[in-house]
């Protein structure tokens, strides 16, 4: 249940299509179901009217397509940024993926994204259509008369039940209220995998990660994932776009993916919103979040424009990397 | 029938300036070390990339180290801070995807300390031992 509407969006939004103010709109469009929300560039009234989406599957960070988006749009480019792609705006703005002048930032506040995974656990399949319908997601199957009643606090995507802020901390012009950074328990999970023994984390990941297929959605999706030759596309790598052969592949992949975009990573949860196998890839960058926060101090990347990443800093009292085992050793 | 006998293959990144000659003294002095240390020359220990190390496992190796002169020595002036902050974060990563601990070190040897070269590497060789063969990050198309 977002707060913000859809006609709010779309009058702001021709609004300033109509004054000249941008040349182009960043925005969600329908897929093949209601559920299956698409990014879209938008340039006329008519196409917004006709095919902008705003509901709670708009879940998609749209900072990354502005590395791409930018350079093709003559003037600005309006993008709509809920609380925590302002984070990855930001990062990327520190590395300097695109250029600031060309983008008008509209800050939208977000209650949540839901989760379609949930939603099918719930109602099963052969979802026909999802509508908002007050604190609830009304949902017709193909083989329900009536539609059933979901509520949206059940369906939840993980990334917004530990949601890490509701402020904005980049915008050109706000819409709704801003709201606070909140205290989240973001960490339990990875907390509680860690009071594991190495065996039971060893079985819990070869369980996770051998359902990985390699479709790169988590890279191409992550908006601190931005370079333009990644390393898995190297034709010498003998990884390049294929499945893990075994799992060796599997987890040389995911360790590379998190260690690349550590403490870079904002936490959007993107990857593991994207990943086809519901592999909770975010836990993976939360680990190296929570470790950095432990080792070197509080850190949000992206929370403002020019922070140096804890990875590409040091300091000369930092902990000697044998020293991180001796924390309260859980495995002795 | 024949069983093989275990032998750890232990790779070793030293850093041209400092480890890789401590390497060279603890020979000079006929200090032994086990021959099961492939030593890697890099030019400093930060270009030891998460990825060398994934591989050398994948390959074969029972256990990795990297070598580099001691904080503030380095030849680059900072080049092992870097590895310091780097490798801290992927042992502890490896730590979380199961992977022993032990497998895995960074060693602070100057181009001086040919002897803590040697016990260093008598000492983590004879820990991989123990650990066994690596059965977690094994690729087995690379099996001899």
């Amino acid at each position: 249940m977002q707060k913000i509407t859809k006609d709010q969006l779309v009058e702001k939004t021709v609004a300033l299509l109509s004054d000249g103010t941008v040349s182009a709109v960043l925005g969600w469009s329908r897929g093949e179901f209601d559920y299956d929300i698409t990014p879209a560039v938008f340039k006329t009234a008519e196409d917004l009217k006709e095919n902008f989406v705003w509901n709670d599957f708009c879940g998609a960070n749209f900072s990354k397509y502005l590395v791409a988006q930018t350079g093709k749009v003559e003037g600005k480019i309006l993008v709509f940024l809920k609380p925590c792609d302002t984070y990855s705006f930001n990062q990327l703005l520190t590395e300097h993926r695109f250029d600031r002048e060309k983008v008008y930032a509209v800050g939208i506040p977000c209650e949540g994204m839901a989760d379609i995974a949930k939603v099918k656990e719930i109602v099963g399949d052969g979802i026909v259509s999802i509508e908002a319908d007050g604190e609830n997601l009304k949902v017709s199957t193909l083989y329900e008369d009536a539609p059933a009643l979901v509520n949206a606090k059940d369906v939840m995507a993980e990334r917004c039940v530990n949601c890490k802020s509701k402020k904005h901390v980049a915008y050109d012009e706000l819409m709704g209220d801003d709201g606070e950074v909140i205290e989240s328990n973001r960490f339990d999970e990875v907390a509680r995998l860690e009071a594991m023994t190495p065996d039971e984390r060893f079985a819990f990941w070869q369980n996770e990660l051998s359902r990985c297929i390699r479709c790169n959605a988590c890279r191409d999706a992550c908006p601190a994932c931005t370079c333009e030759k990644c390393v898995f596309d190297n034709p010498a790598s003998s990884v390049e776009n294929k499945a893990p052969a075994n799992s060796f592949e599997e987890k040389m992949f995911h360790i590379i993916r998190a260690f690349h975009v550590a403490g870079r990573c904002t936490d959007c949860g993107e990857c593991s919103r994207v990943c086809p196998q519901n592999i909770p890839l975010h836990l993976l960058n939360r680990k190296f979040i929570k470790d950095i926060n432990e080792f070197y101090g509080e850190y949000q990347a992206g929370a403002e424009v020019g922070s140096r990443a804890p990875l590409v800093d040091y300091t000369t009292e930092d902990l000697e990397p044998g020293e991180v085992f001796d924390r309260g050793d859980k495995d002795a | 029938m024949q069983v093989k006998e275990y032998k750890p293959l232990i790779v070793a990144f030293c850093c041209n300036w400092c480890s890789y000659a401590g390497a060279d003294l603890a020979g000079n002095n006929r200090l032994s070390y086990p021959a099961d240390v492939k030593i890697i020359r890099v030019p400093c220990s930060c270009r030891v990339n998460p990825m060398f190390i994934l591989r050398a496992f994948q390959r074969g190796a029972d256990g990795v180290i990297i070598c580099g002169c001691h904080p503030g020595d380095c030849h680059y002036t900072s080049g092992n801070y870097y590895t310091r902050r780097r490798m801290a974060a992927l042992f502890s990563m490896l730590d979380f995807l199961g992977i022993e601990k032990e497998r895995t070190r960074v060693e602070w040897v100057s181009a001086a300390e040919g002897a803590k070269f040697a016990a260093t590497m008598n000492e983590f060789a004879e820990t991989v031992a123990s650990l066994g063969e690596n059965k977690r990050l094994e690729d087995l198309r690379c099996k001899r």
